[in-house]
């Protein structure tokens, strides 16, 4: 039996991750799975949180993490296309046309 | 405690059996009439010789991304599915709702990237 | 049936629910873009109305299994982004047809970003306040890059779409951890948990953190600037609003129902968050040139105001913030509105503010009107904006946050700087050259009036809105516990 607080040190350790990985990563596309890590790891502790408690309210809210989750990459995605059309890159040190 | 698994090992004995016996089968009976394009390893439909970085249509990407969100709308209706009966009458009206604002929206998707697939289909 | 009944109190949701599937439709089977826009106004008119029955007439209650609420709180929020999105919809048609944009897409987007606004506004579970929240964003990073040619447009959108993601990953932990710790999702069931503990607090924080990124509060409002100037003008003005409402709504729901025993430990922190929002926001806007940006920094400034309410920690501060955002949302959708109607006659990169010299003569109603929602947004008495920051102050006084007001009025005070200097743009400087404006639409002129006259009359009697405000919260728990 494994429990609860190494399910919990997992999701901590990919959130952090997935934090940095935004923060650090240049290519909006590495951004974005950056992003869909950190969805992921809340959905390990969410379903550890509902497994211990026998309770399945988490549950199912990992199941809206997920249809958004798959909402938010269709459409971003469908923004670095736009701007990849605009600008042949996606690179996001080089969108810079808005500062301060 | 293996005993239990016995006739799981059956089925594959079976399956593996009469896969090799269709196999055989089909080699001894049916015709044998090579040509160039039955030889060439098949690749989703499209020519797989040249560099494998060319662009692709960008409808590709659109199929692909209508397909995530379709197929991840299923997830909320497979617990609906396994307690059918439980869940009665009103839950399935709910269910139908939601599956008529998904199918609403494939519709869109259709009218709005019919464009799209036309141009995939006139290149193959 | 009881689901029968929860829609009929959850109406206007549902409305504009069908009404963005029926555009949708129309828009699949390409309709003329006048008739969307029509169906449009006809749904979001019929909301409008039903909405307004609700705020008068609907008492508090709880639907959909306890996961939203109806009246109370939940309508009068539902009211202000409803409204926000009516006016919205009648400036963003013109707005586009004038910057030659016109995309029919902008109408289900709008739509269906408004039942997100709406679910969110009337929450009562976290559930329920994620996929409102979620909807909502998801639309408005669309919408943030609805002109897709225009470079500024797209880059915008995915600024805010980076950001707005990040934000999500920690409310979402922040909400996981929080079932963890309390059991539950639900606001009432986690309002009475008072243990406290690590995984508690990391919760709490990390929720509210992910709240101060979609309001745009100081440490984390990189964004705001940014995809304010980018976006399309009309539509800034529906994310500054609606969007800023609904979030906003739901952080008072979240601090009010699910956190009332800690609102006293929250203090420090809110009105840390306060005044450095105040001062940021109102220092940076200053210095900006381009009137968009100008307005984004103002709309930062503005939420300064607002967390001074919530600081308060009291039901007073609670409902001075609801107050707030319904006479900002008739100020602020006018203020966008004017500068969308100059930016129209020209192009899209026609808002500095030196090209607005001399503007305030030709059109005199627009120049008058603009003045009414700067003099609004400064907080020069006999305007909403007046009412709004004093109900906000007084709270945070009575809450013995005298300092923290005292920096807000001069904040504020200083703020009229950068807002009368667009005035002194319009009225008191010659233009270079001539710069023709076509005459607005009547329905445009009209709608912008309309808002005018409600900025000045809340200006003048804001008794009985703010009566009734304050009996939403008549079953807080911060009543019960007050001293």
């Amino acid at each position: 039996m494994i429990g609860l607080e190494l399910y919990l040190g997992v999701s901590a350790v990919l959130f952090v991750i997935g934090v940095l990985g935004v923060l650090i990563r240049k290519n909006a596309i590495v951004v974005f799975m950056c992003v869909e890590l950190m969805l992921s790891a809340v959905n390990i502790s969410l379903v550890a949180f509902s497994a211990s408690m026998g309770d399945v309210h988490g549950m199912i809210l990992v199941f809206f993490v997920l249809c958004v989750a798959a909402a938010e990459a269709c459409v971003g995605l469908a923004i670095v296309i736009a701007i990849y059309r605009n600008n042949i890159t996606a690179d996001i040190s080089k969108i810079n046309l808005l500062r301060w | 405690m293996l005993e239990a698994y016995l006739p799981i090992f059956v089925l594959l004995g079976i399956a593996l059996f009469l896969a090799i016996v269709l196999a055989i089968l089909s080699r001894v009976i049916g015709p044998y009439r090579p040509s160039a394009t039955k030889l060439r390893p098949y690749e989703s439909g499209m020519d797989p010789v040249g560099d494998a970085k060319e662009r692709y249509s960008i409808s590709f990407y659109m199929v692909a991304m209508e397909f995530i969100v379709f197929d991840l709308e299923i997830i909320f209706i497979y617990p609906w599915a396994v307690r059918y009966k439980e869940l009665g009458l009103g839950t399935f009206f709910a269910v139908m709702v939601f599956i008529l604002i998904l199918t609403l929206g494939l519709i869109y998707t259709l009218k709005k990237e019919s464009k799209n697939f036309q141009i995939s289909k006139s290149t193959n | 049936m009881e689901i029968i009944n929860d829609l009929l109190l959850f109406l206007p949701a549902t409305i504009v629910a069908i009404g963005g599937l029926t555009v949708m439709m129309l828009d699949g089977y390409k309709a003329r873009s006048r008739t969307i826009y029509t169906t449009t106004m006809v749904f979001l008119g019929i909301a409008l109305g039903v909405a307004s029955w609700d705020l008068l007439m609907q008492a508090p209650e709880l639907i959909f299994s306890d996961m939203a609420g109806a009246g109370g709180t939940a309508a009068f929020g539902t009211f202000i982004v409803v409204f926000g999105t009516f006016f919205t919809v009648i400036l963003t048609h013109d707005y586009l047809i004038g910057v030659k944009h016109n995309f029919p897409q902008v109408y289900p987007l709008l739509m269906f970003c408004t039942f997100g606004m709406i679910v969110l506004a009337t929450a009562n579970d976290l559930v329920t306040v994620f996929v409102g929240l979620e909807t909502m964003s998801v639309c408005l990073y669309a919408l943030a890059g609805i002109i897709r040619d225009k470079r500024l447009g797209v880059e915008s959108a995915l600024k805010y779409f980076v950001m707005g993601a990040f934000s999500t990953g920690f409310f979402l932990y922040g909400i996981t951890l929080l079932y963890g710790a309390t059991g539950s999702t639900s606001l009432p069931e986690i309002g009475a948990y008072t243990d406290g503990g690590l995984i508690y607090w990391g919760g709490v924080s990390l929720l509210l953190v992910a709240f101060m990124f979609k309001v745009s509060a100081v440490p984390f409002h990189m964004w705001t600037p940014d995809v304010y100037t980018g976006s399309p003008t009309t539509i800034t003005a529906y994310m500054s609003t609606a969007g800023k409402t609904a979030s906003f709504v739901a952080l008072v729901l979240i601090l009010d129902r699910a956190m009332p025993f800690i609102a006293t430990e929250l203090t420090a922190t809110f009105s840390i968050i306060a005044l450095l929002t105040m001062i940021l926001g109102n220092a940076v806007a200053m210095v900006q040139d381009n009137v968009k940006r100008m307005l984004a920094y103002s709309s930062i400034a503005h939420v300064g105001y607002l967390f001074v309410g919530l600081a308060a920690g009291s039901v007073a501060g609670y409902s001075a913030v609801l107050f707030y955002l319904l006479a900002y949302t008739f100020m602020n959708v006018g203020a966008f509105g004017v500068v969308a109607y100059y930016e129209k006659n020209h192009d899209v990169h026609f808002n500095n503010v030196e090209s607005y010299a001399g503007l305030g003569y030709q059109r005199p109603i627009m120049g008058v009107l603009l003045s009414i929602f700067l003099f609004s947004l400064a907080g020069i008495p006999i305007s909403a904006g007046f009412n709004a920051k004093y109900l906000v102050f007084s709270a945070g006084i009575e809450a013995g946050l005298v300092s923290l007001v005292v920096v807000g009025v001069l904040a504020s005070a200083a703020s009229a700087y950068y807002y009368l200097r667009v005035m002194v743009y319009l009225y008191f400087r010659e233009g270079k050259e001539s710069v023709s404006l076509i005459e607005p639409k009547k329905v445009y002129s009209f709608s912008l009036v309309f808002l005018a006259l409600l900025t000045l009359y809340f200006g003048v009697v804001p008794g009985g809105v703010t009566e009734m405000i304050y009996g939403y919260f008549s079953d807080s728990m911060l009543t019960a516990t007050a001293p």
